[in-house]
């Protein structure tokens, strides 16, 4: 039949594997030197930079988190910015009322926290789709922070909670300025992070993750439980959120919910989509741009000596419409530039032809 | 005493609002056999699977598979029972490759927890290498293994019907639901679809929903009617094409002279 030529069959390639080496053990690998690099990156920059790197890290956290639930199975969170909410607060309040605990069982307890927020969102979730879980989770991002001003006593009201987490050995203390080795804690816990989230999405996990975005029908069908996978996701990626929220906790020795507004949890969703939607490499690249084009458009601001209602908003119209840019020549983001140029350079060749016929059933 | 047959349908009712979509259907699909089910358009078929493989609730009536009365049933513990189904388009995962799509229908032959996800243990993943050999296998079965790679959106539609195939087969079923398998196939992919059904059936049971006719005769054992959800025959092909009444069902729309 004609049709079976249209398309030259692949080489045979062997069925590899990359032996030896277990995933863990890669991506342990890559983590480690991820880890030394930025470790010696943090020697040589200035402490405010060192707090930007820290900033880098966190977003990369909570922006992966986002892109495991909306590149792997296609659910959009406009509320990833509540989450992060629940891990800063759970970590403020362990700071400030239970001081005796070390920071980072603070941090496991935020992850605990966030966790059980995104299982229950996620819950709900799964009963709605497209606009109406946007709408839920706005809602959400929206209402949570607002929690702050009903308990002022205990919330510390807008103004937040201000604490000092003391997570320096002694043995360093006086040796390493304290933004550095911020910075450290902050990539150490990210990149542990990442290195199950890495492991998780290049598995099984991430395959049956990939069948319920594509086809709810045929993923049940192949014994997957729709609902529960669903489920899954929301509390994975509102696990790297809070941790992320915490982390930021951390770093700035405050929680308020100012911090916390719709707008974040917007920017966190255009950077994945400007990092490239399902990618932890576009994490990166969507975090790196929110943390510099941020800064870059408020230094900016700052030398033209705008009024306060431009410089205030300047730098998200900024983010607006590099992100809108960005989509418009490369729809598949940063990471997919490569792609993207790759498949326009080569000579198009015959369309592969597609039946009509193709009807979802059930 | 006799075994009983995998699959017992017993007077299954579905309504939808007024319409009754199948009415006090009963049928039985035994191992090693093909049996079809046809019927017009609008006739109950896709219902008929739909409740078989629990996406559909039936008002009345029940299912035995093997014996035992399926309650609470639901569509995703169907591959750990042994029943797969192709369904009447394509229902492909568009956005994974051809042998991803394969690797997600082996799912039920995979063991380790979630937990062991995260911790990308070794055991992992020769899972993982295990899921891909087994896909591998049937993709190579099928002819089709040099695609592995492609996304089924750039397969013409005859391959991509035939990674539908592969991802039913590879769960390695003892019930296999065809939901118009043959539908815009050529004239030899339909003969090799034919050839493939006979040969599968000395494994596992398989039931085959289609409307070209002359496949359904050449494959099945045994054929279902149905029309307006109601059962009109039950018999060899041969007995059922002699049914006036199938013929009635068939040509029913046309007014006679
Ligand atoms: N979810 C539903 N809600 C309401 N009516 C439905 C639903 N599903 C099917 N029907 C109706 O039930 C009847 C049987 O439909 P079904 O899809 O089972 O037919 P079929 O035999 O598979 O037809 P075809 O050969 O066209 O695929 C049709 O009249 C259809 O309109
Ligand atoms: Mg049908």
């Amino acid at each position: 039949m004609a049709a079976d030529t249209v398309i030259a069959p692949a080489p045979p390639a062997p069925v590899t594997s990359r032996a030896g080496l277990s995933p863990l053990a890669r991506h342990l690998l890559l983590a480690v030197l991820a880890l030394a690099a930025i470790v010696l990156l943090s020697m040589v920059v200035d402490p405010f930079t060192n707090v930007r790197l820290a900033t880098v890290g966190y977003y990369l956290l909570a922006v992966a988190g986002l892109t495991v639930l909306t590149g792997l199975t296609g659910q959009v969170s406009l509320g990833h910015g509540a989450f992060m909410f629940v891990g800063a607060y759970t970590v403020a309040l362990l700071v400030v009322y239970v001081p005796a605990l070390p920071f980072w069982v603070d941090l496991l307890l935020a992850a605990v926290a966030s966790g059980l927020a995104g299982a229950l969102t996620g819950a709900a979730a799964a009963r709605l789709t497209g606009p109406y879980l946007a709408g839920a989770t706005l809602a959400l991002a929206v209402g949570l922070p607002s929690v702050t001003q009903r308990f002022p006593d205990f919330l510390g009201g807008s103004n937040g909670l201000g604490f000092t987490v003391n997570s320096m050995p002694a043995g360093l203390a006086g040796t390493v300025p304290s933004t550095r080795w911020q910075a450290w804690v902050v990539w150490a816990v990210v990149l542990a992070a990442l290195v199950l989230l890495a492991n998780l999405t290049r598995g099984r996990v991430g395959r049956r993750l990939r069948a319920v975005r594509d086809d709810e029908v045929s993923a049940a069908l192949a014994g997957i439980h729709v609902g529960r996978m669903k489920v899954f996701a929301f509390l994975v990626s509102a696990v790297c959120a809070g941790l992320a929220g915490g982390l930021q906790a951390f770093l700035l020795g405050t929680a308020a919910p100012g911090s916390f507004t719709p707008a974040l949890s917007l920017s966190l969703l255009a950077a994945m989509v400007l990092g490239g939607v399902g990618s932890l490499w576009g994490a990166l690249w969507g975090a790196l741009a929110l943390v510099f084009l941020q800064a870059g458009s408020e230094e900016l601001t700052h030398a033209l000596a705008l009024g306060t209602d431009v410089s205030n908003n300047l730098p998200l119209a900024i983010y607006g419409l590099v992100l809108i840019g960005v989509v418009l020549a490369f729809p598949q983001g940063i990471h997919g530039i490569g792609r993207t140029l790759r498949t326009r350079l080569r000579p198009r060749r015959t369309p592969a032809r597609t039946s009509a016929d193709d009807e979802g059933e059930a | 005493m006799a075994e009983p047959p995998l699959l017992r349908v017993s007077d299954v009712t579905v309504r939808f609002g007024g319409l009754t979509a199948l009415d006090r259907v009963s049928f039985t699909a035994g191992h090693g056999e093909v049996l079809g089910v046809i019927g017009p358009n609008g006739a109950g078929k896709t219902t008929l699977f739909n409740v078989v493989c629990g996406f559909q609730q039936a008002q009345e009536g029940s299912l035995r598979w093997r014996g035992q009365v399926l309650r609470g049933h639901s569509p995703h513990r169907l591959a750990a029972l042994g029943i797969t189904r192709t369904l009447q388009g394509l229902g492909l995962f568009g956005h994974c490759t051809v042998l991803d799509n394969v690797m997600i229908g082996a799912d039920r032959h995979a063991r380790t927890g979630g937990l062991a996800g995260f911790f990308g243990l070794r055991r992992t993943a020769r899972e993982d290498r295990a899921l891909r050999e087994r896909a591998m296998a049937v993709l190579a079965d099928l002819g089709i293994d040099g695609h592995r790679d492609a996304l089924p959106g750039a397969l013409p539609y005859g391959l991509a019907k035939r990674v539908a195939l592969a991802r039913a087969l590879v769960a390695e079923p003892d019930l296999l639901l065809l939901d118009e398998p043959a539908g815009g196939l050529s004239e030899q992919d339909m003969e090799d679809l034919g050839s493939r059904v006979r040969h599968l059936a000395e494994s596992m049971a398989v039931v085959l929903v289609e409307h070209h006719m002359d496949l359904v005769m050449k494959v099945c054992d045994r054929v279902v009617v149905l029309d307006f959800g109601r059962v009109i025959a039950d018999g060899t092909p041969a007995q059922v094409q002699a049914d006036p009444a199938v013929t009635e069902a068939y040509l029913g729309a046309v007014p006679r002279a």
